[in-house]
């Protein structure tokens, strides 16, 4: 007769524990930037080379769990949160290994070095940045212990907490950003324009790290309002 | 062999057989959720679901028994030729057993509940006549498959609730899960205990008023609540476990305390689901006894027995292998969530039994468990499979009817 209830086909499976593998990944991967950076500082561009392998295999290892939870997420699934703030989740967390990826990448490329007067200073910003993919990393792993108390009481206020937390976090890279940004228009002159305009843009690029990570947190809150 | 021998005994195989396939089969959806959540060893679940269907059968079954064997038929249009309850009850087994059979294979999600009723309305409307089926009756009885899986899901939804405030959102969860847990487990108690005194103990000797009813009820509930105490008390529970999973220690508890639920969902099951076999059954046995339709009868205790032992011997022939199989597949269900849809479920089941109305336990656990997920409380539901669940009764009641139509019709060519 049957092969087996047809009861267990109606648990489908839940998107909570790809999520947080996704996230965990892709902190991985943009923690490899505190090395890179550090490398390219040592101008060891053999480091660089092997660290941008790394953060690359990562990326793609990210880009396949989120493909994965994709797939795995049919419209007629009933979740206890908006199928489109998840997915805006898990794009929004994707977006920072590829913005890792894209970093590395480019300093691989270009041999690009960084002034010395901002060394210390951009360790301290990259920091930060991974700092706050940490943060998002810790907020979404509280996502299995929202699900376990229906998104209600203490554990949304400890989530809105490290939300606040992640918040402070961009805000610290933001203030570091433009200290850099001062620093190197202070000698501008003296650097070859065009590393100067791929210098800004790593900036600005490693800056994105933390505002993604922030926009994950964002998105997070926007599934504990509902 | 005179025709009456062999109608008895026509009756006791399929009347059997179908206590075997909801053995086999159905107890399995019912148990679902309490293997699926890891509360229980495959070997607990099928020795709790022998105890607690065979119990729910023989002391709480009778009520709906009693409907689908004489209160969904007119006895008076029967009164000119009884056989026709004879050939149109057997026919109306085997329709539903044949369909039981041909969806199990298929792995359609069919009901048992919906086959047999609408495979008496079918013999009955279309071999009998039109007034032959009590319609007034048919309508509260399908009603009720609306209502049922409703009512089930907004108190799965109200206990979940209750568990988020008083456990899960507490300084202390741990604590409050050993304070409030025995509570539940009171009320569960309390419930069946009510419904077993008011309406099963009468035919195995015991007739109590309300009064004695609602002590000896309190009694129970109170014995349970403290043996339940008890259980989780001697849960170990380590702090070290919470450190990645904050609620590791209270879903221990939980996991205890769904041993109490899951013995009320297999319970509610028996108590329902048995009249689905032996509800057709004692029809047969009583008309081919006594040659009319003994719409004042009584329903005699050993029929229910039979039904009791049926389902049985089909979880231990067969229904163990398909709770290991259900359980393996459903991994994404906490304690604490089956806990609120198996209270939710076996109180909707236990309170129809007690009213004489046949209804799906499956449905009913389905409505308990999107309640528990409206809550927010379940990572995914499957709403595709819920439809499929839900809109199944619209194929599986005229599919009852025709067979049983077909085979009223082939017994009457045989026997007349």
């Amino acid at each position: 007769m049957a092969k087996g209830g047809y009861m267990s086909g109606i648990f489908g499976s839940s998107p909570v524990s790809p999520l947080q593998q996704h996230m965990s990944k892709v902190y991985k991967c943009a923690q490899e930037l505190v090395p890179l950076f550090n490398a390219v500082i040592n101008e060891d561009w053999g480091e660089v080379a092997r660290l941008n392998q790394v953060i690359s295999d990562l990326e793609n290892e990210a880009d396949d769990l989120k493909k994965e939870l994709r797939l795995n997420l049919p419209k007629g699934l009933f979740m206890p949160v908006n199928r489109q703030d998840l997915l805006e989740v898990l794009l929004m967390q994707d977006k920072i290994a590829n913005k890792a990826k894209d970093i590395s990448g480019l300093i691989l490329g270009r041999h690009l070095k960084l002034p010395e007067c901002i060394h210390e200073d951009y360790i301290r910003f990259v920091e930060r940045c991974v700092a706050a993919v940490k943060q998002a990393r810790k907020a979404i792993n509280e996502f299995d212990e929202l699900v376990e108390t229906g998104f209600s009481g203490r554990e949304v206020e400890i989530v809105t907490e490290m939300i606040t937390r992640l918040d402070e976090i961009e805000s610290d890279t933001d203030t570091l950003q433009a200290d850099i940004f001062a620093e190197i228009f202070t000698i501008e002159e003296t650097l070859p324009p065009i590393q100067v305009m791929f210098l800004y843009k790593v900036i600005e690029q490693t800056g994105d790290i933390a505002d993604h990570a922030e926009n994950v947190g964002s998105r997070l809150q926007l599934m504990l309002a509902r | 062999m005179d025709q009456m021998t062999i109608y008895l005994i026509l009756a006791g195989v399929f009347g059997l057989f179908m206590a075997w396939g909801i053995g086999a089969n159905d107890v399995a959806n019912a148990m679902a959720t309490s293997v699926g959540s890891r509360a229980l060893t495959l070997k607990q679940a099928v020795i709790l679901a022998a105890i607690f269907e065979f119990a729910g059968a023989y002391l709480a079954g009778g009520e709906v028994t009693k409907t689908i064997r004489k209160g969904i038929v007119e006895a008076d249009a029967f009164t000119a030729d009884p056989n026709l309850l004879i050939w149109g009850m057997l026919a109306a087994l085997l329709a539903a057993g044949t369909w039981l059979a041909i969806a199990s294979r298929k792995g359609w999600p069919v009901s048992t509940t919906h086959s047999i009723v609408g495979a008496v309305v079918g013999f009955a409307a279309v071999g009998v006549g039109m007034d032959a089926v009590n319609w007034g009756k048919v309508g509260t009885i399908v009603m009720s498959w609306v209502v049922s899986p409703l009512l089930a899901g907004t108190l799965a939804f109200l206990v979940f609730k209750s568990i988020q405030k008083l456990i899960l959102n507490s300084d202390n969860p741990v604590e409050s899960s050993i304070k409030f847990g025995p509570i539940y487990l009171f009320m569960v108690g309390f419930l069946i205990a009510m419904v077993t005194i008011k309406k099963g103990l009468k035919h195995i000797g015991l007739d109590l008023d309300t009064e004695q009813a609602f002590l000896y009820s309190t009694l129970l509930g109170v014995a349970v609540a403290f043996l339940g105490s008890y259980l989780i008390r001697k849960v170990k529970t380590d702090p070290k476990a919470d450190k990645k999973f904050h609620y590791t220690n209270v879903e221990r508890i939980f996991a205890v305390l769904m041993i109490f639920t899951a013995s009320a969902m297999a319970f509610a099951h028996g108590s329902n689901d048995v009249a689905n076999a032996v509800g057709p059954m004692a029809a047969v046995i009583s008309t081919a006894q006594s040659g009319l339709i003994a719409s004042k009868s009584a329903l005699p205790g050993w029929v229910l027995l039979v039904g009791g032992i049926g389902i049985v011997i089909g979880l231990a022939t067969f229904g163990y292998k398909v709770i290991a199989t259900v359980g393996k597949s459903i991994t994404e269900l906490t304690p604490s969530r089956g806990f609120a849809a198996e209270i939710a479920a076996a109180a909707t089941v236990v309170l129809a039994s007690f009213t004489g109305i046949p209804i799906s336990t499956t449905h009913t656990l389905v409505g308990a468990v999107l309640g528990v997920g409206i809550a927010r409380g379940i990572g995914a539901i499957d709403m595709r499979v819920v439809g499929n669940i839900f809109m199944s009764w619209v194929v599986t009641l005229p599919a009852g009817g025709l067979l049983a139509i077909l085979f009223f019709f082939t017994f009457k060519g045989i026997f007349s």
